[in-house]
Parts: C-alpha cells; sequence; structure tokens
C-alpha cells in the first residue's frame, strides 16, 4: 500500500479553466476510516456526492475512471473544472475546509501554479508544489492512455474525414505513439514534438487558440460562455462570412490547385457593408470557429512536415463537446496531407496536465 | 491567396474630389509615343503601366576631317547636339476613384494608333473591363495575378538597386536598404492581399504557390469592421497604431504571472489573442481590440512564413500585398514577428516598389516580343516620386503636394550591365562608401553643399546653350525640380534607396538630362582637352628625362596631380572659375607631400620592380589634363611595361568626367603624337571600353556587358581607379579579386576633414587580395 497520505490531487490550473483530479480511495480499510481525521472525509464526501460544485464548479461523471488501481490502492478518478477566475472562490472553501491540516502537499502545474503561489499561501495556507505545464501534460496523457482499458477507447480518430456521410469515430490503439506530435489547445497553444517520455521539445505554439475563439465570440455576438458560442457556432453558416475561392474565381483556382470551397479570406465578406448587415451571429460564431480551428490545423501540419512526424494527437479544453473542431482538424490534416497526416483526440481533452500532476505527487521524478 | 480586395461600398462611396489636382500631363507624361499598356486595378488603387519613347538632346562629339579643312578650326572635335530616342517604362499609381478621368485624359492624349489591347490584373479588373474598353477602345486582355506579381518582383529586384529593405521602427534610420545580390533566386513571397498567398520563386519562370492562409488583409479589414466603428482599412490601421493590445490579450505574464522560463516566453508575450475579452460583462476601446487584431494577424502570417521558409530552406522572404503597401504600421508588426518565430535568422524584407510589381507583371506579359529582359533598366530618379510620397501617416504635407498620384519611371538603358567579374565577393559588394541614411552629420553636409552648388548647376547650364533662347527657363525648371528633389530627401532621406553622394550626383545628372541640358560642360571639356593635348609632348619628354626610380613616382603624381582639375568638386571650380591659369605645374604644388593621407606608394614601388601585369583596367575620370597629361603618361608607362591597358570612361556625360566618345578622340589625336600608345592601338593592346555609366560614381556591379567580357579575355590582373567620385565617393571599400589601385585627391574640406586630412591630401591605396602573394616578393 501506498505510504503517500490521502488526499490525493492533481491540479492544472490554466488561463481560463482550472483542472483538478481526485482519486477517490475505494479500498478504506476500517483501521483506516477510524483514523481518517473529519476534514478528509468531509472533502471526500463533498467531491464525491455533488457533480457542481458553486456556481461554475463542475464534474464531468462521463470521464470518471471508476476502480483505478493507482500506487497500489484502488480508487475512482474524478475529474473537476470550473473557471480560473473563480479561482478564490475556490481558496475561500480549501480554507473553510481546513485543507491546510491535512499537511499534504498539492501538486499543481499550469501558469497560475505561479501567478497564484502566494494566493494559496496567503488565503489557504497551503504551500503548493510547481510542476512544468508539459512535463505533466506528457506524462498524462501516456498514463492515462494506459490505463483506460474497458469503456470507449481513450484515443480516438474519424474515419473518411472528408466524407460527412461516412465520417464516424474510431478507436485507435496508441501502443508505439513515438514519434508523436501533440497539439495542446488551450487559451492559446502549445505544440509538442514527442520523441519518448522524457524526451519532448515545444515546437512552437501560437496564441490564436480557444481563448482567441471565445474572446472574439463574446465581442462578436455578445455571448459569454464557451457552451453558448459552441451552440451558436453549430447553428451558423461560416460561408456568409469568410470569402471563399470560388468567390473570387467563380470556380476552382486551378492554376495553383485551390478548390473553390477552400476559405481565401477568413472574415473577407465582411469588408462589405452589405454583407456585414446581412450575417447572423450564428455565422460570425461559426465562421470564428473555422477560423481559429484551420489555423491550428496549418500551423500543426506546417510542424508535422518540418519535424517529419505523421501522426498528431490534439488535446485542450477547445476540443471539449466541439466535435465541429475536431472534425474539422481531422479534414484539414487528411486534405493537405493528401492522406499523410492523421489526427487523434482523446476522450480526456484538457485534463492531462492536472493527471500529470497528480501522478508527481505519486512518483517524483 | 492572391490579392482579392475587391471595392464594396463602405469603400468605394466614400466621396473624394475627382478633379486631378495637378495638371495630369506631369503624370501621364510622353504619352503621345505611348505604346503597350498595361493597367492593375486593387481594391483602392489602380496602377497603369505604359511603355514610350522619350526625345531628348545628347551630345555628341565628332573628330574634324582634318585632312579636308585644316585650317577651318582649331578646336580638337567639334560638339554637336542631337536628338536620341531613348525608351521609357511609365508606371502610374493612382486611387480608383480618379480612374474614369485618368481614362479619359489618355484617350484624349493617345495618338499611337498601333495599340489595341490594354494587359490587366488585379481583382477589379473584371469590374473596370468594361469601362476601360468604352473609354480607350483597347481590349482588355486579361493576366494572372500571381504571375504577373512574380513577374513584377523579379524585374525589380534585378533592375533597381536598393530595391529590398529591411524596417526597423526603433533604429536610427528606419529603412535599411539591401545590397542587389547577383543572383535573386531563390525566394520566397508573402503575398497579404485578403488572404496570404506564400509562393517559392525558383527562376524567371519557375515558380510555385507552397502555400497560404486565409487569415490575411480581409480578415484585419472585415473583423476589425465588425469590431470597431471604423469601416476603411487605412483608418482601422490608424485606430491600431493608437490602442494597447495588453487589455485585450492573455499574456504569458496573465497566466504566469511572469514569464515561462524554462521554455524561454517572456511575460509580455501573448499566450491567447483576445483572450482577456471572453467575458460579457466589459466594454474594451477600438483602438485596443484594432492593435490585438493588428498583432494576431501579423504574428499568424509571421509565423506560417518562417515555417514555409525553413521546410523549403529559404532565407530570402519578401512581403507585399495591400496589407503592407506603404504601411509602418505592419511592416513593423511583421518585421517582429519574423524577428520572433526565427531568433533573427530571417529578415521580413520589404520592397519599394511594391505597389507596382502587379502592373510591372502585365505589363512585361505584354511586351514579351520586345523581350524587355534582355537590357538593363535605371530607376529614373527625376520622374519618380520616390518612397512613401503617398504615404498619410508619413508625411500629410508630401500626400497633400503630390496629390494622391505616384510614378515611377525607369529607362532603358543602351547597354546590358553586370558585375565586373574581378569583384571579391558580388553578394556584399557595397558600391558606396557612405550611407547618408544612417549618418545624419554626413547628410546635413551633403544636402546642403548640393543646394549651395545649385545656383552654379544652373548658370552652367543656361552658358552651355547660349544659342537657345529659352535655355533660362529651361534651367529655372531644373533648379525647381532639383531642388524639390532636394528637399524631399531632406524629410525622406530614403525615398530612392539608399541616400548616397552618388546618388545625389546621379538624381542631378536625371534632373539635367530632364530639362534637356544633356552636357554642360561639352565646351569647357572640349576647351582643356584642347590645351592640354598642346603639352602632351612636352609632359611626355620630361617623364622620359627621368630615372625609371623617379618615373615612377613622377608618374602617380601626375594622375593626382591632374586629378585636382576638377569642376565637380566645389574648391576647385571656385579657382578654375577665378584663376584660368591655374596649371599642372600649380596644381602638384598644391598636392600634400608625401606620407599621404593614404600612402601605399613604397608598396606599389616594390610591386613594379616585379614582372608587369598581364592587363590593367583602368576607370579614368576627368577630362583635359586629367586625362590626357595625369592619365596617358601613366597608360604610355604601363604599355611599355608589357602590360595591357583597358581604359574604361562613361558612356554618356556627367560633369566634365571624359566620355567614351570623347576618349576616342583624344586617343586618336595622341597616337598621332606618340608611337607608344600608337603601337597599343594599332597592336590591340589599349583598349577603349565604356563603363555603361553616365555617373561622376562607379557602381562595379552595373557595368558594361562587353566590358566585363573584355576584362575576363584579356585576364586583368590590376585595376586602377581614379578620382574622388570612383574610389572614394564610391568603391573606397570595394574589395577586389585582384590587385588594385584607388588614386584620389581629396578636393573638398568637409570630406578631408573627416578622413582625417586636409583639403587635396592624397589617397593612394595599392591593394592586394589576401591569400594571394604580392607579385613582388613572388619576383624577388
Amino acid at each position: 500500500l501506498s505510504n503517500k497520505a490521502f488526499p490525493w490531487f492533481g491540479m492544472d490550473i490554466g488561463g481560463t479553466l482550472v483542472k483538478l483530479v481526485y482519486f477517490e480511495p475505494k479500498d478504506i480499510t476500517a483501521e483506516e476510516e477510524q483514523e481518517e481525521v473529519e476534514n478528509l472525509k468531509s472533502i471526500r464526501r463533498y467531491l464525491t456526492s455533488n457533480i457542481a460544485y458553486g456556481k461554475t464548479g463542475i464534474r464531468d461523471v462521463h470521464l470518471e475512471l471508476p476502480d483505478l488501481t493507482l500506487c497500489g490502492r484502488t480508487g475512482n478518478l474524478h475529474f473537476i473544472r470550473f473557471p480560473t477566475h473563480d479561482l478564490p472562490v475556490f481558496l475561500q472553501m480549501v480554507r473553510n475546509k481546513h485543507f491546510s491540516s491535512l499537511h499534504t502537499a498539492l501538486c499543481a502545474t499550469g501558469g497560475g501554479a505561479y501567478k497564484f503561489e502566494s494566493d494559496f499561501r496567503k488565503m489557504a495556507d497551503l504551500q503548493l508544489h510547481k510542476l512544468d505545464e508539459l512535463d505533466c501534460l506528457i506524462r498524462g496523457v501516456l498514463y492515462i492512455d494506459s490505463v483506460v482499458s474497458s469503456g470507449p477507447s481513450e484515443c480516438y480518430y474519424f474515419e473518411n474525414p472528408t466524407d460527412p456521410d461516412l465520417c464516424a469515430q474510431k478507436p485507435y490503439t496508441l501502443e508505439n505513439p513515438y514519434p508523436l506530435l501533440l497539439v495542446n489547445i488551450g487559451s492559446g497553444v502549445s505544440i509538442l514534438a514527442v520523441y519518448s517520455e522524457n524526451n519532448y521539445k515545444r515546437v512552437t505554439g501560437t496564441s490564436l487558440g480557444g481563448g482567441t475563439f471565445l474572446g472574439l465570440c463574446c465581442l462578436l455576438t455578445g455571448c459569454s460562455t464557451f457552451e453558448e458560442a459552441l451552440e451558436m457556432a453549430s447553428q451558423g453558416e461560416s460561408t456568409r462570412v469568410d470569402k471563399l475561392v470560388r468567390d473570387i474565381y467563380g470556380g476552382d483556382y486551378e492554376r495553383f490547385g485551390l478548390p473553390g470551397w477552400a476559405v481565401a479570406s477568413s472574415f473577407g465578406n465582411m469588408m462589405s457593408r452589405e454583407k456585414r448587415e446581412s450575417v447572423s451571429k450564428e455565422d460570425l460564431a461559426r465562421a470564428t470557429l473555422v477560423t481559429i480551428t484551420n489555423n491550428i490545423g496549418s500551423i500543426t501540419r506546417m510542424c508535422a512536415l518540418n519535424e517529419n512526424i505523421e501522426r498528431v494527437v490534439f488535446v485542450g479544453n477547445f476540443l471539449r463537446v466541439n466535435t465541429l473542431s475536431m472534425k474539422l482538424l481531422a479534414y484539414a490534416m487528411d486534405y493537405w496531407s493528401k492522406g499523410q497526416l492523421k489526427a487523434l483526440f482523446l476522450q480526456h481533452e484538457g485534463y492531462f496536465g492536472a493527471v500529470g500532476a497528480l501522478l508527481e505527487l505519486l512518483h517524483p521524478s | 491567396m492572391a490579392e482579392c480586395v475587391r471595392l464594396d461600398s463602405s469603400t468605394s462611396t466614400h466621396t473624394m474630389d475627382k478633379s486631378i489636382t495637378l495638371p495630369p500631363d506631369e503624370i501621364f507624361r510622353n504619352l503621345e509615343n505611348a505604346k503597350r499598356f498595361a493597367i492593375d486595378i486593387g481594391g483602392s488603387l489602380t496602377k497603369l503601366a505604359y511603355y514610350s519613347t522619350v526625345q531628348h538632346k545628347v551630345a555628341k562629339v565628332r573628330s574634324f576631317d582634318h585632312s579636308a579643312k585644316e585650317a577651318s578650326s582649331d578646336k580638337l572635335y567639334e560638339i554637336s547636339v542631337q536628338e536620341e530616342v531613348t525608351a521609357r517604362l511609365h508606371f502610374i499609381k493612382f486611387e480608383n476613384a480618379y480612374i474614369e478621368t485618368c481614362l479619359d485624359f489618355i484617350r484624349d492624349h493617345l495618338v499611337n494608333t498601333e495599340t489595341k489591347v490594354i494587359k490587366a490584373t488585379g481583382g477589379g479588373a473584371h469590374k473596370f473591363k468594361e469601362l476601360i474598353e468604352r473609354k480607350l477602345g483597347l481590349k482588355v486582355d486579361k493576366e494572372d495575378e500571381m504571375t504577373c506579381l512574380i513577374k513584377g518582383c523579379n524585374f525589380v529586384l534585378r533592375n533597381i538597386p536598393h530595391e529590398a529593405f529591411v524596417y526597423a521602427k526603433h533604429a536610427d534610420s528606419e529603412f535599411r536598404f539591401q545590397t542587389t545580390q547577383p543572383d535573386i533566386f531563390p525566394y520566397l513571397l508573402v503575398n497579404i492581399g485578403s488572404g496570404v498567398s506564400i509562393v517559392k520563386v525558383e527562376s524567371e519562370d519557375k515558380f510555385e504557390r507552397i502555400g497560404g492562409s486565409s487569415i490575411g488583409g480581409g480578415t484585419f479589414w472585415g473583423l476589425g469592421a465588425l469590431l470597431t466603428k471604423t469601416k476603411r482599412f487605412d483608418e482601422l490601421l490608424q485606430l491600431a497604431s493608437k490602442g494597447q493590445h495588453t487589455s485585450v490579450d492573455m499574456l504569458v505574464k496573465d497566466i504566469y504571472g511572469g514569464s515561462y522560463g524554462s521554455l524561454g516566453l517572456t511575460g509580455d508575450l501573448i499566450a491567447s489573442s483576445f483572450g482577456k475579452s471572453a467575458t460579457a460583462n466589459k466594454e474594451f476601446s477600438q483602438e485596443d481590440m484594432a492593435k490585438s487584431l493588428l498583432h494576431m494577424i501579423s504574428n499568424d502570417i509571421g509565423q506560417l512564413a518562417c515555417l514555409y521558409a525553413k521546410l523549403h530552406n529559404l532565407s530570402r522572404v519578401y512581403f507585399g500585398g495591400f496589407f503592407i503597401r506603404g504601411h509602418p504600421v505592419t511592416m513593423h508588426t511583421i518585421t517582429y514577428s519574423i524577428n520572433f518565430f526565427t531568433k533573427g535568422e530571417v529578415q521580413a524584407l520589404f520592397l519599394r516598389h511594391e505597389g507596382y510589381l502587379g502592373a510591372i507583371g502585365a505589363f512585361l506579359k505584354g511586351a514579351e516580343e520586345d523581350n524587355p529582359n534582355q537590357y538593363s533598366w535605371g530607376e529614373n530618379y527625376a520622374g519618380s516620386s520616390g518612397l512613401m510620397s503617398v504615404s498619410p501617416e508619413m508625411n500629410p504635407m508630401q500626400r497633400a503636394r503630390s496629390g494622391t498620384f505616384d510614378m515611377l519611371e525607369m529607362d532603358r538603358l543602351e547597354r546590358k550591365l553586370v558585375n565586373l567579374p574581378l569583384l571579391q565577393d558580388p553578394s556584399s559588394y557595397i558600391p558606396d562608401t557612405v550611407d547618408l541614411i544612417e549618418d545624419a552629420l554626413a547628410r546635413e553636409y551633403w544636402l546642403y553643399c548640393f543646394e549651395d552648388a545649385l545656383d552654379g548647376v544652373v548658370k552652367r547650364a543656361v552658358a552651355s546653350q547660349p544659342d537657345m533662347p529659352e535655355a533660362a527657363e529651361r534651367a529655372e525648371k531644373f533648379r525647381q525640380k532639383y531642388r524639390h528633389k532636394l528637399q524631399t530627401l531632406r524629410q525622406q532621406p530614403f525615398a530612392y534607396g539608399s541616400l548616397t553622394v552618388r546618388s545625389l550626383l546621379d538624381t542631378r545628372e536625371h534632373c539635367l538630362n530632364e530639362f534637356n541640358f544633356p552636357d554642360p560642360y561639352s565646351k569647357i571639356k572640349q576647351k582643356e582637352n584642347d590645351m592640354a593635348l598642346k603639352y602632351y609632348q612636352k609632359a611626355v619628354k620630361s617623364l622620359d628625362e627621368l630615372s625609371w626610380e623617379e618615373r615612377q613616382f613622377a608618374l602617380v603624381r601626375g594622375v593626382l596631380a591632374g586629378n585636382v582639375f576638377d569642376w565637380g568638386a566645389k574648391a576647385v571650380s571656385d579657382v578654375l572659375e577665378s584663376d584660368p591659369e591655374f596649371g599642372f605645374a600649380q596644381a602638384k604644388q598644391q598636392l600634400e607631400e608625401r606620407p599621404w593621407l593614404i600612402d601605399s606608394f613604397d608598396r606599389w614601388f616594390e610591386r613594379l620592380k616585379g614582372p608587369p601585369h598581364r592587363c590593367a583596367l583602368f576607370f579614368v575620370d576627368n577630362s583635359g589634363v586629367d586625362i590626357i597629361l595625369g592619365v596617358m603618361p601613366f597608360v604610355r608607362e604601363l604599355l611599355s611595361r608589357g602590360t595591357e591597358v583597358v581604359l574604361a570612361s562613361n558612356s554618356g556625360p556627367a560633369l566634365n568626367d571624359v566620355t567614351n566618345g570623347e576618349l576616342q578622340i583624344l586617343t586618336e589625336r595622341i597616337a598621332a603624337m606618340d608611337p607608344v600608345i600608337q603601337a597599343g592601338l594599332s597592336e590591340d593592346r589599349l583598349t577603349l571600353v565604356q563603363s555603361g555609366s553616365s555617373s561622376p560614381c562607379l557602381d562595379l556591379s552595373r557595368l558594361d556587358k562587353v566590358l566585363a567580357n573584355v576584362v575576363r579575355e584579356r585576364k586583368t590582373d590590376l585595376v586602377i581607379i581614379e578620382g574622388m567620385g570612383r574610389a572614394i565617393h564610391t568603391n573606397y571599400y570595394a574589395m577586389l579579386s585582384c590587385e588594385s589601385l584607388k588614386m584620389a585627391v581629396i578636393k573638398n574640406s568637409w570630406l578631408a576633414d573627416r578622413l582625417g586630412g586636409k583639403l587635396f591630401s592624397v589617397v593612394f591605396k595599392y591593394e592586394v587580395p589576401d591569400g594571394q602573394p604580392s607579385q613582388d616578393s613572388a619576383a624577388s
């Protein structure tokens, strides 16, 4: 049995969301139960008996990994998220629940582990153990992929991405994953080339990420949440906003092998006042989503070519409930590489950093 | 994506004065001979191109037929002014709002009826097709946009020195011009129109669109118009330049509280564009949003350009398209992005005539039968507006003065120009010694100096045409034009590429030619040549009486003393004008005593004791005493040593420099008196060639192809460059692959002061390239 004291948390504080993974032990002996302090029990009960916390905290029940053996203990792994701007509320709760009395280290990654370190200390009397977010990300990806055996496959891809009727989600086995391009789409985007668990490099990144999608959607449509923005996007038509190749050349631009449906200029139609007046908020949301997604796709494709890597795994919370973007990415990788590149996705999208942080708590590297 | 901005109601309806503010004949010049029209219509600007011929006067010299009219004149040769027709390319850029007025004007002035078609390109070409065909009666023949763009780009890169530049907003000089590369290929052209096209160009006819992006100028414009109340592209850029992106963007420090040290990401780096606006209950200023948008788009384009450059292993990346065109704001953000993503390994390059590429390319497509690429072309500084003259944010005054018209004129040069084969490294050769853009003090002085000399130049120009009563009027126009150029250069030193003494001199020559003063010094040169010839034999005789050692020194002193005779230098022209008796002997007395300011005479002298050079190429300077009593005896000695000599002189007149035409006559006359020269000519060991230039300075990367061939055939192993213009203002630091000798007398006290000498200080610079065993040691 692990001598690591409970509770086991891993935390990833990003620019937009805080991701928290919590291991709920199910193999607690009667002896342990007796020794367990009240604070610990109360935390466990609070987290496991709710699926929403406060106004904005959410437990992604569908991602829960039950009966997981971790460090010799068996239990359920829970996945919880809340907006980074609600971190003070979270800290207040931590303080109320006397978390600090448990004398446990809290492993945290993401920029917020650095930015809010002193808040944790001052408001909750907690010392953070800060971890590099890319180290955690990779560790988390590899771990989750290795432990998920039942239920839907952790890794999947889209079959026939170029044919909307035949396009279908299919399981994929990441048995021999290297080399791998790992694209993490959070508020911004980081692109990593991974050669082994401990050998990776950050190839590049872009500031046009999930934060840009939501930020522009809020300005353009007045929405306020990611879910709202996605909902609008699903109902809109981007071709009213974007200028396509066929809008300019009447069809394909054969001289350069550009198909007529390709976007020539994102938001290009919005140079015209009449067209600005004729588009809906849903159209604008859809165009924003398509623009950001395609851009990530083309930067990724260039990196894959430069690094000579054929497998690309997309992760990050931008892809949460965002089948539109995933299919677009799958399509773009396949079409522009003439089938050379494969886009892969993972069920636990945005939680890998937090998982990596938890693993660091249990197995310090 | 190709540039494909369309006119829409938001851009075309803003009202504008449709009358042309300048007399159109100063804009659409030489229309009467115009043929081969091309037009490139973009989203807001139209670019018109046409080929025309210009008739202007040239001064020719011709030997008198001495056998027939022995006593008719005591003059050496006759000067005649002839009409000559040269080819010129005209490119005019104006706002689309003027298009109808301009077409009307062209129709009314177009005489040439051979013209049947007009080549057209650009997104607006088909929108205006009907209008053009109706107004001009020409058939519109549409050409592929990207092909035109690349053709135009190749043309300007090849023919216009200092076409490309690096933009550095916070440097002393915003513009750092690049030297023309002997081989312009391969390169990457990133054209940022409404979308982005990334094109790899491998040769004149081979290019490939290797990629692109839909996030381009149209995205900035379209999103900008949605996010702000500003609907015009230029105004959006202005708005952006006033904003703070940090209130809209999520920076690394907003996430980390500081930098992300282990990855080297600084705190100020943008982590998520518009990341802070992901909230419903906050207002953002229009300026801030526009700025954030500008950064987002520039960074994205820069990043993709770098990824493509890396994949294709290209280091030369040019940016163009309406997003870039003359906008310091976008040139800055793109440059920043490229520097960031390549860590300085790739430089973002921009083009002075970027806006004209499509029109130039379309024109070239139409002119293929004239084969324009077999000629060399030169930018005419007199007829071209220069960079930024219509950029409102740079210079509102300038905009008001010139209306919204911008012109580029290029002259077809009579000779094909190539590199001197003896340049050590053609790709790093810079002709000019001082870049006046960077050196503010020197700029101040030289601009003053040229302005100060203007009265004298005007006077001389008038005096050179005593039989023409309207000469004074023309000279006055010349004065106004050149003064205006100098004023422009004071405000915008970068207007024509690097500002140098050479470019100031060349601009003056172009302006003089523009007003039909082809050779203001022709009579003075004639008189001086005549006078000097009379002393030739005496000079040679006294040299022959000297011992070999004495003679080598006397020959060098002769060249230097001869070089004091120069109407191009203010200090000397003052003396010459006030004291016509100022003689060769006195010149020698004026010369600095050894050791000279730069003095490698001893090494030269040692070298002369060794084996003779195989062939010497001598770039000569002034007429009169200089060429006849200074250079010719020196040449005579080289010939006597067994060295072949190639004398390179200007193709056309510049100041009192001896031209190839004049030198032909002079050499014949000297040969008649001097058996050594005579033998040299008859045995083909003394050759006269044209330099291909009409400048008082010398650009060794643009020389007559014939000269280059002769140099190669004769296995030239010594290059001699004489005079201040050719050896000090230019080529002072030029590195050659063979021995070289640079000789000049500094006839400008400011310059002398700068170089640590005084008036009439001597530069005698004998150089042997590194790694080449010097001949003297080999001989000893």
